[in-house]
């Protein structure tokens, strides 16, 4: 927390509209019915947080948290798409129609009150850490984490799950650079290199039951064991 | 006193003469994106003059409701024109009557007259179309409210010539969250209001998939040339509004002269055409929702209000 009252309010209101945008690309990642629009909104959401990493560190002057906004850019914008793309087929991407348990609006007014939700849980985390960065980051953190879990559940095709892991990943980080600039090169490396296994993982998982049965509604499978 | 209400009517003539030309332009800019040469942009002109010169029919059974909607459709974006700033900085003699959501109530009653006389024309396509637009209208409103009301938390009014100052002093706000994501939505709502393409197609001829045009189709004549000149200048009204009150103040005169405020025109003008150019790329790009797909788009739009409302909570 290097001098949290020198932050210019030009660097504030810039994390702050990549922050705003990265809350808008997580609302979007609930409700957008095709495949390959969820692949591209998790790369902007992505490129949006590196972009909130690298303003911080410009206006903190922290060197550590522009190798980590390069990181980030360089895993999750390029490397992460670039598996996915190749481990699973391009059918599954084609699909304009992603089957979801609940209708679009009614999983946006749900998307809403997560939001708020995390709004107030963030409240009294930020008792602890104030500043202008943690202040926007913290709570849309928690909004972002919240809406990859939520997309994993409401979603039944394993690409947008997947990629509703990745964003509940995304948030914590925005939140979590936010809170703890200061930590460890390698924990985040460590952090960037597990998400491309785990995104490596589940790719050839989705490829599998591709294959073995010829679509990626995981939300059917269930009834498929009790038969 | 008295230039201010001169300069008031200028600001008023320029909504009237302008309107027509805007929508030409658009029309002109999205045949030309779709490579097609397309009518001049004084077509509309031409449109309205010519129906002024034709003779108007009017349904038997019909009401009053039907002969008075065209000067309601008219008159509202006239009444609207005398409330924000289109040319000035400062407020002219009527801004006092009302802020932005007096003129969102008066620009409602327009849509409100124009709903009735559809049902009131007895033909199977109006109260179809009235029906449509009232569902986007009922969807469109929870947006304009949060739009509203987070434009008022963050300037501290709703009078749209002390909201327009604060998008640029200091400069920053301009780049503020809150500001960008009210745009988005803006715009999202200005498309769903003027039948814009992601919700109805404005150059479409087929009568069951229209939305916002069947209103007006039993119109001819006076009444079918004022509803036209009317939605022209809702349409210019609104884009003022977005322009001039919640983008920035640029292009808007601050001298009190009158060659001064002529001199503005030709900025909003080449604001509004910016604009228009946008919305022309927008309208080229997407392709029209299914009737009720418009929920998700508009739906959309709350989002993000509520998006830009909830991180000027955060950044406060």
């Amino acid at each position: 927390m290097s001098g949290s009252a020198a932050v210019l309010p030009v660097f504030e209101h810039l994390n702050g509209l990549a922050a705003g945008l990265f809350l808008l690309t997580a609302f979007a990642l609930v409700a957008v019915r095709q495949v390959q629009a969820c692949l591209r909104i998790f790369i902007v959401q992505s490129v949006l947080l590196a972009a909130s990493a690298c303003i911080q560190a410009y206006s903190q002057e922290a060197v550590h948290l522009f190798i980590l906004g390069w990181i980030t850019l360089v895993t999750k914008a390029v490397l992460i798409p670039w598996l996915l793309r190749r481990t699973v087929r391009r059918e599954v991407y084609v699909r304009r129609e992603i089957a979801q348990v609940l209708n679009i609006p009614s999983s946006l007014l749900i998307a809403v009150a997560l939001a708020l939700f995390a709004y107030f849980i963030a409240s009294p985390l930020l008792a602890v850490a104030d500043g202008p960065f943690p202040r926007v980051n913290l709570p849309i953190g928690i909004t972002g984490l919240l809406l990859g879990a939520y997309a994993v559940t409401v979603r039944r095709e394993a690409i947008p799950q997947v990629l509703g892991i990745l964003a509940m990943e995304n948030g914590a980080f925005l939140a979590g650079v936010a809170i703890a600039p200061g930590l460890p090169l390698i924990a985040e490396l460590a952090a960037a290199f597990d998400v491309l296994i785990i995104a490596l993982v589940m790719g050839l998982l989705t490829r599998r039951i591709h294959e073995r049965l010829g679509t990626t509604v995981v939300g059917e499978m269930a009834s498929l064991k009790e038969d | 006193m008295a230039r201010n209400i001169l300069f008031n009517v200028i600001q008023v003539l320029v909504v009237m003469a302008l309107a027509p030309l805007a929508t030409g332009i658009l029309a002109r800019f999205k045949e030309r994106i779709q490579s097609r040469r397309g009518p001049s942009v004084f077509q509309p002109y031409r449109d309205i003059w010519k129906l002024f010169h034709k003779d108007e029919v009017v349904p038997e059974q019909s009401s009053w409701i039907f002969r008075a909607t065209p000067y309601v459709v008219f008159v509202a974006p006239i009444f609207v024109a005398l409330l924000i700033p289109v040319l000035t900085r400062y407020p002219l003699f009527f801004a006092f009557m009302g802020d932005m959501l007096g003129g969102g109530f008066v620009l409602a009653l327009a849509g409100f007259f124009s709903t009735l006389a559809a049902v009131d024309s007895g033909n199977p396509y109006g109260p179809m179309g009235a029906s449509r637009t009232r569902m986007v209208g009922f969807l469109a409103e929870p947006v304009f409210m949060i739009v509203f009301f987070t434009v008022s938390f963050i300037a501290g009014s709703t009078i749209p010539y002390i909201v327009h100052k604060h998008w640029v002093t200091p400069l920053s706000n301009f780049i503020a969250p809150s500001h960008v994501l009210l745009m988005i939505a803006f715009v999202m709502l200005i498309l769903a209001e003027t039948g814009r393409l992601p919700v109805d197609n404005p150059s479409g001829h087929f009568e069951l998939a229209m939305i916002d045009e069947s209103k007006s189709l039993e119109y001819s004549g006076r009444g079918a040339a004022l509803m036209k000149w009317g939605s022209c200048m809702r349409f210019f009204v609104l884009c003022c509004i977005f322009l001039n009150v919640l983008v920035t103040p640029w292009g808007l005169t601050a001298g009190e002269t009158t060659e001064a405020v002529l001199l503005a025109v030709p900025l909003v003008l080449a604001k509004v055409i910016g604009f228009v150019v946008v919305i022309a790329v927008i309208e080229s790009s997407v392709a029209k929702l299914r009737l009720f797909r418009i929920t998700e788009f508009l739906g959309a739009a709350l989002v993000t209000s509520l998006a830009a409302m909830i991180t000027r909570f955060l950044e406060s």
